[in-house]
């Protein structure tokens, strides 16, 4: 059985297909890749992964568990995270307490003993404080800690939302274009530690992009979409070289 | 300017971020403390009046200010703290069971309020809270057998541990005082643990939020039921100031001082809530001012500028018409709502944090610090 599974996975929307009966397996501990031309459903799958839009139908496995019909806020405890193609941080809040709430999902304190502010709350903030500062370490963010978010550039912006996801400790990562609106530096810097994430911190990697430079450095596999569908499945050259991807990128 | 070097993950949980912190507020606490030794009883009446509107600010700060939903009905949660305390005292219960009970009744009603409001944003919980206050204020009209309809109900004075806690004494004073320093440090622990960063959260993107595992609905009801516990708390204490409280007493008016409180005190941090209540109930003796004294003093001005007797008269009835038209509070109001909004989103915190900065800066200080920079990639579409 596979790590995580779509089966016949379908979002309609009146008519229009965005997502039409895809069905993928990602293995553990892999980087899997999803490209294809503007609208071709890529986002939207991962909407329907993070349980944003409900699927018109088809099922998804993590785990061997079917996670079809859970709330949008058990997937991150499952332990799936994910970033966002137009960043979705807490604007008004520092980085720190962005990157705290990438905690929530470990927290156990309850109401009560966070309004007299306990020991137990007190030892449990600094755990997470502890855990926040090695993905701090991780992706370099050390000059940001203290700063609101809507007083930083975009590229670091982004780098935090991939530090947040984090923070929840995810065994599965949802990578919406990580590379969109990055420079070259930051794109290459993206690319170490999207390598980093599978080999020292074990999580598996699924990812939409449209930088090939970026698909081709890191991907195990990848996966091309166009109009909802399927249309190569394989290593990254091989999908690259199909003749349907090539006919979607470049009209036939 | 003073550079703080953190060594420990306690520098930044620490309510008190370093010592200058703790000799000004502990200054300001004494000078609380003595308060009622030096000042006039009119200015302690207005002092006690200070710490009931912070403590409803601060209330409607965790639920307008941190989690992002707005109200215009915590004038009902006051009413129900205020009618449940005036109730059971009816039946000779003790005044920190009723006081505890207003809190907890007016609690569980914020949170059954929450449920319906989760699907709504914006103008449109605005308006539901509205028409929950109207609600309210209406059954409290008309349940004649237990709040006594309009006629209203009286609120004995307060018997705390066999002693006799008058409405003007300084006991009562320090009873609200010692609330709203109680309502400020729970918040405050609130807010540096993780329920306060989920309300921040939902706040900023319900998307993001849930997507990490906050879940929202929980959250949000959570929110709606401090806030209200909050006003619940501060609804008995506000009874017993009035000694008298009828239903025409906890209107929209009410709820939109409320909001001013925050609005103008500033809505992204606890002073604001203080600062905001002291603005607000000093506008009264300053109305009164107005009324009594400034038609005088206007005349008397025109009247050294070489405007003839008659003149001066005429000036002083127009002053004095114009000063207690009816609605002019209603007016002024507005007024300041749109000056703040327009000039000063930050609120009178904001203004304070600008000046200090100005201060520590000196000669450096830029206007375009506080700028506020527009960002047009948020989608809102995922909501």
């Amino acid at each position: 059985m596979s790590y995580f599974r779509a089966e016949n996975l379908s979002l309609h929307f009146g008519g229009l297909k965005a997502v039409d009966a895809v069905s993928f397996a990602v293995e553990k501990g892999e980087i899997l890749s999803i490209i294809g031309p503007n609208g071709a459903g890529k986002s939207s799958i991962f909407n329907l992964i993070s349980r944003i839009y409900p699927p018109t139908s088809g099922k998804i496995f993590f785990e061997d568990q079917d996670i079809t019909q859970q709330p949008a806020y058990d997937i991150a405890r499952l332990g799936i995270a994910r970033t966002f193609q137009n960043i979705e941080l807490f604007e008004n809040a520092t980085v720190l307490s962005n990157l705290l709430v990438g905690r929530h999902r470990h927290s156990t304190t309850q109401l009560w003993q966070e309004l007299l502010f306990l020991p137990s709350v007190r030892a449990g903030e600094k755990a997470h404080r502890r855990r926040v500062e090695q993905v701090i370490e991780f992706l370099d963010l050390e000059p940001y800690r203290d700063k609101l978010i809507s007083g930083l550039p975009y590229g670091v912006r982004k780098v935090i939302e991939l530090a947040r996801a984090l923070c929840s400790e995810p065994k599965l990562i949802l990578l919406d274009e990580p590379s969109s609106g990055l420079n070259v530096e930051e794109t290459d810097d993206m690319s170490f530690w999207i390598r980093d994430m599978k080999s020292e911190l074990g999580i598996t990697v699924l990812m939409v992009e449209h930088d090939m430079t970026l698909v081709n450095r890191v991907s195990d596999r990848v996966i091309a979409l166009n109009y909802g569908r399927v249309l190569a499945m394989g290593s990254p050259s091989e999908v690259q070289h199909h003749p349907d991807v090539v006919a979607a990128y470049l009209g036939a | 300017m003073r550079f703080l070097f953190k060594t420990d993950y306690e520098d930044d949980i620490r309510l008190f971020p370093h010592s200058g912190y703790i000799y000004s507020y502990g200054l300001l606490l004494a000078v609380l403390l003595v308060a009622p030794y030096v000042l006039s009883s009119y200015l302690m009446s207005q002092l006690v009046f200070v710490c009931i509107y912070a403590t409803v600010g601060v209330g409607l700060l965790i639920l307008t200010g941190f989690t992002g939903q707005a109200s215009l009905g915590h004038a009902a949660f006051l009413a129900i703290g205020a009618y449940t305390a005036a109730y059971l005292q009816q039946f000779n219960v003790p005044f920190p069971v009723y006081f505890l009970a207003a809190g907890l009744l007016t609690g569980v009603v914020g949170a059954l309020v929450g449920f319906p409001a989760l699907r709504l944003q914006g103008i449109y919980l605005v308006i539901a809270t509205i028409s929950f206050a109207f609600i309210v204020e209406e059954i409290l009209a008309r349940w004649e057998s237990v709040t006594h309809g309009n006629e209203g109900m009286r609120v004995k004075t307060i018997q705390l541990f066999g002693t006799t806690v008058s409405r003007d004494g300084p006991t009562f004073y320090y009873l609200c005082l010692a609330v709203l320093v109680l309502t400020i440090v729970g918040t405050l622990n609130l807010l540096r643990s993780p329920t306060g960063r989920a309300f921040v959260a939902i706040r900023d993107s319900e998307t993001a939020a849930r997507s990490m595992g906050i879940n929202v609905a929980l959250y949000k009801v959570k929110s709606f039921a401090i806030s209200a516990a909050i006003t619940g708390f501060a609804g008995v204490l506000f009874a017993h100031k009035l000694s008298f409280i009828s239903p025409e007493m906890f209107t929209l008016q009410l709820s939109i001082e409320f909001i001013i409180v925050i609005l103008i005190g500033g809505t992204f941090s606890l002073h604001g809530a203080v600062l905001g209540a002291i603005f607000l109930v000093m506008i009264d003796p300053f109305l009164t001012y107005l009324k009594d004294d400034m038609p005088g003093v206007i005349s008397g001005v025109a009247a050294t500028l070489g405007a003839g007797t008659e003149r001066a008269g005429h000036i002083q009835d127009a002053v004095a018409a114009f000063a207690s038209a009816n609605g002019l509070k209603g007016a002024i109001y507005g007024i300041i709502i749109v000056v703040f909004v327009l000039f000063e989103p930050l609120g009178l915190y904001g203004r304070w944090l600008k000046i200090k900065l100005f201060f520590q800066l000196f000669p450096l200080y830029k206007r375009a610090t506080f700028k506020r920079q527009k960002i047009y990639v948020k989608s809102e579409r995922n909501r």
